[in-house]
């Protein structure tokens, strides 16, 4: 496509973000262009359809402030790209990637599209590097593996930005002291928000190791399709080209689906569900199937997005579609907010599906898979007791039934919470969970191989 | 073909549109562009042509080439496809990474089976021979669990002309020439297949032999029979991909086609790095030399996932026209049927249900009717089968989605999975009172000649429990257990045994992942027994408490993981220690 330098003044209609430019030539699909006001104010915009002698384009600030006469399109001959290199950790930059710390611009190493390759599955190594994140809900029982791709579903006003905080500070891979690059994309979120990662990152002195791509509330909001997908193009160079273990925190992915729903309906499609368009889990895909490990490199790529439940409806189809794509999800639980225990991870709802092959022997401690499993089902029950003995009183449940609430009680209070700045390594984690579980009677820990409760069951005085 | 090149007049995402191709046929391969990107016509008008593009379309402009193939989207049918990893149009992933590495580009074109290749082929036809289509040329060994047939292409017949002898050759030699009315036809190693079109069969046959898959929930509850269909919806997290990959592991079937259509891409990486290591329980061989993965995933383009369930389905009947029992499972049929829509509203058609097409129901219906057990075409007219396993993924877990209603009207077994079971970490998470088989009364039969009589009224005692149980648990939820009489707290203690130690099975346990019929019989026997003896011991005045003191109760529920499938006769010796222990109780009572 070399059509680059076209310049046309023939904008025919703006609707929403879209312009409708008449008479081009020679303009190729997704193509990218440079959008000049009458007072020379410069925008970027790409084109979502082409036919003989029209486009319409979409564009990226807004159209505010457009007009039909004296908007100049210049069509650039190449699709959406974003500069690369080394040098982009401990910087800051907008939405488009364009610095914005006041430091020097970056000297390219490389020019990539922004929308990437599909990683070839037969190429895929398949994940199962533990990582450890001192978090005992995560690392007990919803482990993160190195290349996993592992949402956090928050709710407004949970401390889901702390969590992902603690997590970006503590993570590591158990045995080496590689630490993560870190990747930042902020979609929509206030200012606040951003500058309290900036800050925590800054902390640590992670921040020389963390590249932050900001597109904040007030920013446009159709820049939002691209600044994902920008800090994922640094993300692959990094990773795949430079041989760095990279975690990418992206929030909030609500934002993201907003944005979309928005030109889709400028495009008048056919919505979806809430009126999300159809390509709705197709275009989540494009940028959450962005990790993982590749046979034969070195690097990895671990994504976790954020994303804030609207209503906390988990239904919601951005959270409903991002679970199918992504491998587990961490849930927050407003109960848990409210009674005070940090992290709220509400574990039942929770899962990582990259987990059972990243933990046990070898990996972990050999008794790490029952050991979850068996927090799993006494939690799940006890739940269920909780709810009956509302209804019925605690009088008329059994003796064992009793001790389930107490282990839930103690499951919420030593197991689940803990410190800010706590960082629990796994066996720490694995103590704590054989604590709690010797407060049931040991017939019913049916998970557990008789092997695992000969030698951690603490027997009480009973 | 009276037009051999069309031009582009507009370029929508996947979709674009030509002109200038006059005489274009509906389902025709089209190349678009100046890199050839593979695509399909989906709707003709004039010379005008709407073209679903199997690759990105990012950079095509107005004007570039649109080149006809004259023929419809087909697949390449010959030995060599076991084994691979193809994406949604049979282009093999392995071939495409060492020709341009991990990340798939565009305007790559490879053999779907390598045309190099020598393969020792056995004639058994003679010249003179009178053939028709599907009848066997000879065989190839395709790998040490297939022989491969080869199989004339089924609309030619004739008579044979000549015939190779013994030897190697490959995909690309003349093995055979076939004469009908002067006209002489070439026989290679293989043929070509449209996609959309079935492929024929003599007779349809009823589905009778249950698909053994391991699972205890399947195969004693809710069993499919060889030749069937079954669809597993379930919203995220509930376990459809992991219980489709048992069935793919486990399950009894010669060939297994598993196609991830518009899913994960770790997955995928999951079952090329696992199955190459598990071994066929039935053969002691490596899993990966009956089994064929088409690779979608959710990134890659929308068009060709729409295009990679046919592409399955096409693989698995030329399979069974070989005589082989196929099991084809699909994960996930909604993703497919996204990307209907998706192409759907590009061609601003009315839309149905939720923007789906109002086709949605019909195309659900032609896939599934591809499954089914046959008389082929073979000289000795074996029998094949290709039973299709759906997983659904309906948005938000709501089974009255239009996909999940469509998929239910038009298969016979259903497995529902349920969130509830997910997040108490029940799995399998198949909900046992929703779910459903037709094929129970026709594959009892086989139960009960090939493992032991007596299996249907267990399975409905057993059955009759767990619905007794969902009753009572109302009754419960509103008055606390202590309303209800010991005999029926005794289903509820029973129930919770069943659920725990039977329906439930941990994939990832070297034991419990794969359960073998005779120790499902066993186990089922064992669960049933244990509840007779304790409801008589009841009646009899032995107090509720003391059973459930019981210690056998603990090891009875660890059997599932505790006895291998070879041993399963050691269940009757748990059997024998529960009788023993009811029956201390039993005494205990008369001489307290």
């Amino acid at each position: 496509m070399a059509s680059g330098g076209l310049e046309y003044y023939s904008v025919k209609e703006i609707k929403g973000p879209l312009l409708v430019v008449e008479g081009v030539k020679n303009v190729s699909y997704d193509e990218l262009l440079e959008i000049e006001t009458s007072t020379g104010e410069k925008r970027l915009g790409k084109v979502l359809e082409v036919g003989y002698g029209l486009a319409i384009v979409q564009v990226f600030e807004g159209t505010t402030g457009l007009a039909v006469k004296g908007t100049k399109a210049k069509f650039l001959g190449r699709t959406m790209e974003t500069p690369v290199s080394e040098d982009m950790l401990g910087r800051i930059f907008d939405g488009l990637g364009r610095p914005i710390d006041g430091l020097p611009p970056i000297i390219p190493r490389d020019r990539l599209d922004v929308n990437g390759s599909p990683i070839n599955p037969e190429r895929r190594d398949y994940p199962t590097n533990f990582i450890q994140t001192g978090i005992s809900a995560i690392d007990g029982m919803n482990t993160l593996i190195r290349g996993q791709k592992l949402p956090i579903f928050s709710g407004a006003g949970l401390p889901h930005n702390m969590i992902a905080a603690q997590i970006a500070r503590q993570a590591t891979v158990l045995g080496q002291e590689e630490e993560f690059a870190v990747i930042f994309a902020a979609i929509g979120v206030q200012n606040d928000e951003a500058s309290f990662f900036k800050k925590s990152l800054e902390e640590t002195g992670a921040i020389k190791r963390s590249a932050l791509f900001l597109n904040l509330a007030d920013d446009p909001a159709f820049e939002r399709i691209i600044t994902p997908r920008i800090a994922l193009t640094l993300a692959e160079y990094l990773a795949f080209e430079k041989d760095m273990h990279v975690l990418v925190i992206i929030t909030d992915m609500t934002n993201y689906g907003e944005a979309l729903r928005e030109i889709s309906a400028a495009r008048e499609e056919v919505p979806g569900r809430k009126g999300y368009p159809g390509y709705l889990y197709t275009d989540l895909a494009t940028i959450y199937e962005r990790a993982g490990r590749i046979k034969e490199k070195k690097g990895s790529i671990t994504q976790m997005p954020i994303l804030t439940m609207p209503n906390d409806d988990i239904s919601h189809p951005i959270p409903d579609l991002t679970a199918y794509i992504t491998e587990g999800q961490i849930v927050l639980g407003r109960e848990l907010h409210r009674i005070g225990i940090y992290p709220p991870i509400n574990v039942l709802m929770s899962l990582s599906r990259l987990m059972r092959d990243g933990i046990g022997e070898g990996k972990t401690r050999a008794d790490h898979p029952d050991v979850s499993s068996q927090l799993y089902a006494s939690y799940a029950r006890a739940q269920e007791l909780r709810s009956l003995a509302l209804i019925v009183g605690e009088s008329s449940l059994t003796p064992v039934d009793l001790k389930y609430l107490r282990y839930a009680e103690a499951f919420e209070k030593k197991f689940l919470a803990q410190g800010y700045y706590e960082n629990r390594d796994i066996f720490k984690t694995l103590d704590i969970a054989w604590e709690i579980l010797s407060m049931l009677p040991e017939q019913e820990l049916t998970r557990v191989k008789e092997k695992y409760i000969k030698q951690y069951y603490k027997k009480t005085a009973e | 073909m009276s037009q051999e090149k069309g031009r582009i007049t507009w370029i929508s995402g996947p979709t674009v549109r030509a002109e200038g191709l006059e005489g274009v046929k509906m389902f025709e391969v089209v190349f678009v562009g100046e890199e050839r990107l593979i695509g399909e016509v989906i709707a003709v008008s004039g010379d005008k042509a709407v073209i679903q593009v199997y690759e990105t379309t990012s950079g095509l402009k107005p004007g570039e080439p649109v080149y006809r193939s004259g023929e419809p989207l087909s697949v390449m049918l010959g030995p060599g496809i076991i084994g691979r990893t193809y994406d949604g149009v049979q282009r093999p992933l392995d071939v495409i990474a060492t020709k341009i590495g991990p990340f798939v580009k565009r305007g790559i074109q490879v053999d779907p089976i390598p045309l190099d290749k020598k393969w020792y082929f056995e004639p058994v036809l003679k010249i003179g021979d009178k053939v028709r289509g599907g009848y066997v040329v000879g065989y190839v060994q395709e790998t040490p669990l297939i022989k491969h047939s080869i199989l004339i292409h089924p609309e030619v017949s004739g008579k044979v002309k000549s015939i190779v002898k013994e030897g190697e050759y490959t995909a690309n030699d003349v093995i055979a020439e076939i004469e009908k009315d002067s006209e002489v036809y070439k026989v290679k190693l293989y043929h070509r297949w449209p996609v959309r079109k079935p492929r024929p069969y003599v007779q349809r046959l009823e589905p009778e032999v249950p698909l053994i898959t391991g699972m205890r929930i399947i195969d004693t509850l809710f069993p499919v029979a060889k030749g069937g269909t079954a669809a597993i919806p379930g919203g995220f997290g509930t376990g459809k991909t992991v219980t489709l990959h048992q069935i793919a592991a486990w399950c009894d079937a010669r060939v297994v086609i598993y196609i991830g259509c518009g899913e994960r891409g770790n997955e995928m990486a999951e079952v090329l790095v696992k199955f190459p290591e598990l071994t066929d329980p039935y053969s002691g061989r490596p899993l990966m030399e009956r089994t064929i993965l088409i690779a979608n995933t959710s990134n890659m383009p929308i068009s060709a996932r729409e295009a990679s369930i046919y592409t399955g389905i096409t693989l698995a009947e030329y399979y069974r026209d070989m005589g082989y029992d196929v099991v084809l499972v699909a994960d996930s049929t909604s993703r497919w049927a996204e990307a209907l829509r998706e192409i759907s509203g590009r061609l601003e058609e009315m839309p149905a249900e939720e923007g789906f097409p109002p086709y949605l129901a019909s195309r659900l219906a032609e896939f599934y009717e591809r499954a089914g057990r046959v008389v082929t075409f073979t000289q000795n007219n074996s029998i094949g089968s290709v039973t299709v396993v759906g997983a659904v993924s309906p948005p938000g877990g709501d089974f009255s989605e239009p996909v999940t209603v469509h998929t239910l009207r038009f298969v016979r077994t259903f497995w529902g999975l349920d969130s509830a079971l997910a997040y108490s970490r029940h799995y399998p998470a198949i909900n046992w009172i929703i779910s459903y088989s037709l094929y129970v009364d026709a594959v009892a039969r086989w139960w009960e000649k090939e493992v032991e009589k007596g299996w249907p009224e267990l399975r409905r005692k057993m059955l009759e429990i767990l619905q007794k149980e969902d009753e009572l648990k109302e009754i419960v939820k509103l008055l606390g257990p202590e309303a209800l009489p010991d005999s029926e707290k005794l289903v509820l203690d029973v129930a919770r045994i069943i659920r725990e130690g039977f329906l439930q099975q941990n994939a990832f346990d070297p034991i419990d992942s794969y359960c073998s019929v005779q120790k499902q019989y066993k186990m089922l026997k064992m669960f049933m027994e244990f509840y007779e003896k304790a409801r008589i011991a009841l009646e009899k005045g032995v107090p509720l408490s003391s059973i459930r003191a019981l210690p056998i109760i603990a090891k009875m529920m660890r059997v599932r993981y505790t006895v291998p499938n070879e041993k399963f006769i050691e269940v009757d010796s748990i059997s024998q220690e529960i009788n023993d222990s009811i029956n201390k109780l039993l005494e205990g009572m008369k001489s307290g």
